[in-house]
């Protein structure tokens, strides 16, 4: 245990060193922590905060400010639900409900307890002319409706329930 | 259509053979990649090599390490409705809904014998016409392309492809031929106005900025496109990286900036990986960093990626952003012009005003004031979506009419199956949540700054939502203040605890809970909110409302006084009955419901007792036989 801690903040020191230690470059250190952990750990944030010289509270404040922040962990399927105008006007809404009943999450619980899929609403994706979308990953799926989406989510737990899957990220 | 290759113009390494042949250019847009083009691509690729066609490719696309593969990745080719979208040059042939399988056919027919692919060409709904390719098509022929000129045609990519086609001659104008002064004088004789939405004169601001003294300013180029319904800069940084970061040197050169930023939206993965590229090719060529264009003039430039945070577009909060703060805007003056970035003067410019610029150094102020308005010259981007034909991304003079925009390019307004519906347009949204709404009787409007402020909308960023008969536009203003609200930086009371009232006295309306006092107070509280809040955000935060109580009032009181929505999308308004021909008295419904409203005999038709009903839904949802009717 103890030696994986010392692992953890190893990396936390070459993000922080990459930026020389600049309080300037908080964001785009979180940023990278975030890519590391998939979210913030509080003790990283104060770890972070520390080693800039920062008060802690400027650290949670920042990371607090900004949505793409995660204070939790997410899910390892991201599910990004575009609710922007042009998705919202075509039916954005009667799909999130799905997805919600699908995976059961709400908008307060927003990750499976399996921490395998977290359920997101995003302003806009910039892919208006094929609303609705839904962004798993990195992977934009256009013109969804209810079952479309349903659908998504169906391969892919068949995809994690088959023994063969052993591949870590997807598409 | 293209600029022809000129002798002085910069030839980073000289290595671009002759071109010859047909190319294969696949849209690499957002839409069209979520629509599959990269396997299209892919399949042009593996078909091209197979069949060893002559049809010689010129340019280094990254997987193309022997240069024999035809086929290049494009910027958004702008009619998205239609993705995936495949050009043929130079025969100017557009194929659309091109799918993986239909590649050997297009190889083999088009490429092979110079045969058309009739299917997958697009075909007029109105006239039933086909059309070869984009100047056939109303979508693209009624369109005027100055900033979309190469987005689709250039592969974004490849900086020898954008220096091929006349790019960076206008960067090295500025800094070998004209003065700081000139530039300025240029940019304010040529008319251009911010295209980030306040419209606020670009020349003056530069002419500001460069009275500043001191040897440190800066240049941030705006492409935090937070707007929900709107993809002008994505598509833009998608497709022509470098004409944004040429017209960022330009505006450095202007105020003599020696450090640019580029501010981001993170949530543009595409448009990010080919910034960061164009940077690192322009830092590689020596466009960037030291010693521009063997001049005496440094110019670094950074790419900052947004966090998530709506705010940032507004030009103090991005500043604090950039610093690593909070980004919450402050109160101007001073401008930033004259006090931003760490206390420097910077100039911060949208990524579309940066790539007009390019266009007015290289053709001049006259040229550029040839389209558009007086008031408003030129073009400008809009992102097209909503319940019309054709989605995707358009180019147009100013002081073009709605009625041009919707019906002649647009192709009509569409039903909720997406059929064309002759008598179905309701209402435009443009301008996103801090826009407003155009009806039926702004049809002939010209699109300008002016003329849309007028009638309590604004240019914004340039989204332009087309909504249909179906629409509730109660629900449609709840939803920016529901997005508003959300995106509120928490600064100033009016806009924090204004905007989240404001939501929930719409909730209210929607939800069947208003009385008559609710809308007058509504409008008051949205006149305190635009009156009482520091920036952009909380200033424009009630206009959606506003704008819809003025031109659907009718709508609203309904909703208040008859507790109905006219357009039958409230979920708490709608009364739910079942259709005594269609019920076959399964019982489905009567299980399902959860506060006991239904009853009925077996194979009998059911009755919902409206009392208890709390219109959940939950049998319209249960029922096999559609018998469960909205009324």
């Amino acid at each position: 245990m103890h030696t994986r801690m010392v692992r953890k903040f190893e990396k936390v020191c070459e993000i922080l060193d990459r930026h020389h230690r600049n309080p300037s470059k908080l964001i785009p250190i979180l940023q990278e922590v975030q890519e590391e952990y998939r979210y913030l750990p509080e003790e990283v944030m104060t770890f972070v905060a520390t080693s800039l010289n920062l008060p802690p509270a400027r650290v949670f404040g920042v990371a607090t400010f900004y949505a793409h922040f995660a204070l939790a962990p997410k899910g390892k399927y991201v599910v990004r639900l575009c609710d922007g105008t042009a998705c919202h006007v075509k039916g954005s809404i009667p799909i999130l409900e799905a997805l919600r009943a699908k995976l059961n999450v709400t908008e307060e619980d927003k990750t499976t307890p399996d921490m395998l899929f977290t359920l997101e609403t995003v302003a806009c994706l910039g892919a208006c002319g094929l609303a609705p979308v839904v962004m798993i990953n990195d992977q934009v799926h256009s013109r969804m409706t209810p079952e479309t989406a349903v659908r998504l989510i169906d391969d892919i737990l068949e995809r994690e329930q088959s023994p063969a899957s052993t591949k870590e990220s997807v598409q | 259509m293209m600029r022809s290759q000129d002798a002085s113009l910069p030839n980073a390494a000289g290595r671009l053979p002759h071109v010859d042949g047909r190319r294969v250019i696949v849209c690499s847009g957002t839409g069209c990649r979520a629509n599959g083009s990269e396997a299209v691509y892919e399949a042009f690729c593996r078909e091209v090599e197979a069949t060893g066609l002559p049809v010689v490719m010129e340019f280094s696309a990254e997987k193309t390490h022997d240069g024999s593969v035809p086929v290049t990745r494009s910027g958004c080719q702008g009619i998205c409705s239609q993705a995936p979208l495949v050009t043929i040059l130079p025969d100017n042939i557009l194929y659309m809904r091109v799918k993986p399988e239909d590649v050997a056919e297009i190889v083999g027919a088009t490429l092979g014998e110079g045969k058309l692919v009739e299917r997958l060409l697009y075909r007029r709904p109105d006239t039933d016409e086909l059309c070869r390719g984009a100047k056939d098509i109303p979508f693209l022929n009624r369109q005027t392309h100055v900033v979309l000129r190469e987005v689709g045609t250039l592969n974004p990519e490849s900086l020898d492809e954008y220096i091929r086609h006349g790019g960076y001659a206008a960067a090295r104008k500025a800094y070998t031929q004209m003065s700081p002064e000139e530039i300025c004088a240029e940019i304010s004789r040529s008319g251009l106005r911010g295209r980030g939405g306040g419209g606020f004169p670009t020349g003056r601001k530069w002419e500001a900025a460069r009275q500043q003294p001191g040897p440190k300013k800066y240049v941030i180029c705006n492409a935090d496109e937070g707007d929900p319904g709107a993809f002008m800069n994505c598509s833009v940084m998608e497709g022509n990286p470098h004409s944004v970061i040429e017209g960022l040197m330009i505006a450095a050169r202007a105020i003599g900036a020696d450090e640019a930023y580029v501010y981001i939206r993170a949530e543009y993965p595409l448009a990010v990986r080919r910034m960061k590229r164009a940077v690192a090719e322009a830092r590689e060529a020596g466009f960037l960093g030291n010693k521009v264009f063997d001049t005496e003039f440094n110019l670094h430039c950074e790419l900052k990626e947004g966090a998530g945070a709506f705010v940032c577009g507004e030009e103090t909060a991005m500043i604090a952003s950039i610093e690593g703060e909070r980004g919450m805007p402050r109160p101007k003056p001073p401008f930033p012009a004259q006090s931003g970035l760490w206390g420097k003067p910077t100039i911060i410019n949208n990524v579309e005003t940066l790539a007009q610029v390019v266009r007015i150094i290289n053709d001049g102020a006259d040229v550029f004031r040839k389209v558009g308005t007086q008031a408003a010259p030129g073009t400008k981007t809009f992102a097209l979506t909503g319940h019309v034909a054709n989605t995707g991304l358009i180019e147009v003079p100013f002081g073009t009419t709605l009625r041009e925009v919707v019906f002649g390019i647009g192709g009509g307004v569409t039903d909720d199956a997406g059929n064309i519906d002759p008598d179905g347009f309701k209402a435009v949204q443009i301008g996103g949540p801090s826009g407003g709404c155009l009806t039926r009787e702004h049809l002939d409007l010209p699109l300008d700054y002016d003329a849309l402020r007028s009638v309590g909308a604004m240019v914004g960023s340039g989204g332009l939502v087309v909504m249909n008969r179906h629409t509730c536009m109660v629900s449609v203003a709840r939803f920016f203040m529901d997005f508003t609200q959300r995106e509120s930086c928490g600064k100033c009371v009016l806009c924090r605890e204004g905007t989240k009232q404001m939501l929930s006295l719409l909730d209210d309306i929607l939800e069947g809970r208003a009385d008559e006092t609710t809308l007058p107070l509504l409008q008051k509280l949205g006149a305190a909110v635009a009156k009482g809040s520091l920036c952009g955000l909380g200033k424009t935060a009630p206009n959606p409302v506003l704008s819809t109580l003025r031109y659907f009032r009718d709508e609203y009181e309904a909703h208040v006084f008859d507790k109905t929505c006219p357009a039958g999308r409230c979920p708490k308004l709608r009364k739910l009955r079942i259709s005594a021909e269609k019920c076959k008295g399964c019982g489905a419904c009567i299980r399902v419901c959860s506060v006991h409203a239904i009853r009925g005999e077996k194979k009998k038709p059911h009755q919902i007792d409206e009392t208890l009903c709390i219109k959940c839904g939950a049998c319209q949802a249960a029922c096999k036989f559609d018998a469960v009717e909205v009324y």
